[in-house]
């Protein structure tokens, strides 16, 4: 039994008194302390699934599971980085990371969480920032922010929804190396949403690719084999990097020119696998 | 040097503008036939309210600036009615769809009625003109507060709600830490446009309750003919409205610019 899994995930809405499925029948099973990237194109339902996994939204079909115990409900076990960062503009970036501190560890001494604040901060190197307002921060030390404060929650499944897609070139690559860091201090299981094949490939141990909607699924998974620490400049010379992109991209590709209907894509997989 | 600039015409243009206020003021006041008091004959009238505006020499005859204290204490009290009900009223119809469809009728039918409907109903409900225009001023204001808070209630993202559940929040402190907070700069345009109509109807509650206040005042002196009271009276609800709006916009950027 997986440690996270979804079996069999549905979920879509009512537009106009039609019924339109954004996720259809997928699929994901997710082993303690795995890193997964989850990657497809814009307006594919990769927010949706982040937000079933969360337990925000509950599947119309299917199940999703952790440790075998059905998810029905949001929890600190399970911290989402939103994509735009969700931080509370009223609140100073030591508190935003402290209400959750707070709320999680109730039971403990005020000095411990404190500590616990201040150590999260220093992580993502925002001691500094401590007592700025998120308006005062740029892009991405608002997303290091949000990423503090998941990490203070001590959950134990990290969900970012594209955390790093609203960021320019440079500052995305500085981050994908942060979280590549704090991802090897302590190996939780992470579940990475991204439009960005390079950057799953860089972060995680799998990409599972997610078809294009309406009515996405999820394909086949691609294992990352390359060691880590992972050199971009060094991967980008690596021919077999390049080959498990293109494949990863002309998957998504193919899924998209071949608008999934019910089926379609377990014909897909078969052929992507086929090809060299 | 442009910031010089700047400064000069913030000072000089307001003033002109008022020189030439006081020019066609004047050129009014002069035509034959026109009942209107020079600007110079209201100072000569108004100089004793305003020179000694605390002085109290009848109930009907004080200084200026006491019949506004009397005015505001009881702005003060229908004010204060009118947030503590309005702003816990908004709320839950911001959070409520069901309450909202079932009350939003009956506020927008309420909402458009004249202080001058509602204090007939005042005096009859309290007998005494001091409760009857504390009501009016209540009624009369609570609009902006619960429309506003709602409106407030409503345009909460929905990415601090999920960040408020993912962290399971009890739900007094989602609305305590997340919801307020989120709704605040609505709340307190609700509150700030509250406050202006508070001010506009205590003037006609007292010009018809004849209580001392500047209302109050401005209706005696009519009746007495002292056209130049009624113009220092209309000045004088002018700046202090102008006032209260300041101070409430002032509280509005001190409490969500630090």
């Amino acid at each position: 039994m997986a440690f996270l899994e979804a079996a069999g995930v549905s979920k879509g809405f009512l537009s106009r008194r039609r019924w339109v499925p954004v996720i259809e029948n997928a699929d994901l099973a997710i082993e303690r302390g795995e890193f997964v990237a989850i990657v497809g194109f814009s307006g594919s339902g990769k927010s949706t699934l982040i937000s079933l996994l969360a337990g925000l939204s509950r599947p119309d079909r299917g199940a999703i599971r952790m440790e075998g115990r059905l998810v029905a409900s949001p929890g600190p076990d399970r911290a989402v980085v939103f994509q735009n960062y969700a931080l509370l503009p009223w609140l100073s970036v030591g508190e935003n990371v402290s209400l959750a501190v707070d709320r999680v560890f109730q039971g403990q001494p005020p000095e411990e969480r404190e500590r616990r604040t201040e150590t999260f901060l220093e992580l993502v190197k925002l001691r500094d920032a401590r007592h700025k307002k998120p308006a005062q921060l740029s892009g991405g030390m608002r997303q290091r922010v949000a990423v503090a404060r998941a990490l203070a929650m001590d959950p134990r499944v990290l969900l970012l929804d594209e955390p790093l897609g609203a960021l320019d070139a440079m500052t995305r690559s500085v981050l994908q190396g942060e979280i590549a860091r704090i991802w090897e201090a302590d190996r939780k299981t992470v579940v990475l949403i991204t439009n960005d094949v390079e950057e799953g490939m860089l972060l995680a141990d799998r990409i599972v690719p997610l078809t294009a909607g309406p009515g996405a699924t999820l394909g086949p998974s691609f294992p990352v084999p390359f060691p880590r620490p992972r050199i971009r400049k060094v991967l980008e010379r690596n021919p077999e990097f390049k080959g498990l992109r293109l494949r990863i991209e002309e998957f998504l590709l193919i899924s998209r020119r071949e608008r999934p209907a019910a089926g379609t894509s377990s014909r897909l997989l078969v052929e992507v696998e086929q090809a060299p | 040097m442009e910031v010089k600039k700047y400064r000069l015409s913030s000072l000089t243009l307001p003033f002109t503008g008022l020189l030439g206020f006081l020019a066609i003021w004047s050129l009014f006041s002069s035509i034959p036939g026109v009942n209107l008091p020079s600007p110079l004959r209201t100072w000569e009238a108004s100089r004793l309210y305003i020179l000694s505006p605390f002085e109290k020499r009848g109930e009907l005859d004080q200084g200026i600036l006491r019949f506004t204290w009397h005015s505001l204490v009881l702005v003060a009290k229908g004010y204060s009615l009118a947030l503590l009900i309005g702003t816990p009223l908004g709320f839950i119809l911001g959070i409520s769809r069901v309450f909202q469809r079932s009350f939003d009728p009956m506020i927008q039918i309420l909402r458009p009625v004249s202080p001058l409907a509602w204090l007939p109903l005042g005096l009859v409900l309290f007998q005494k003109s001091g409760p009857a225009a504390v009501f009016t001023v209540a009624i009369c204001s609570v609009w902006p507060t619960v429309l506003n808070t709602a409106l407030g209630v409503r345009s909460i993202p929905q990415e601090y709600l999920n960040v408020a559940r993912v962290l399971q929040l009890s739900r007094w402190a989602t609305i305590f830490k997340v919801m307020l907070p989120a709704a605040m700069p609505y709340i307190f345009t609700g509150y700030r446009l509250s406050l202006g109509t508070a001010w506009l109807v205590i003037v006609a509650a007292e010009m018809l309750t004849g209580s001392p206040g500047v209302g109050g005042f401005l209706w005696q002196e009519y009746n007495s003919l002292i056209y130049e009271h009624i113009i220092l009276c209309i000045l004088t609800i002018g700046v202090v409205g102008f006032v209260l709006d300041r101070l409430m916009s002032l509280l509005q950027s001190r409490i969500q610019g630090a």
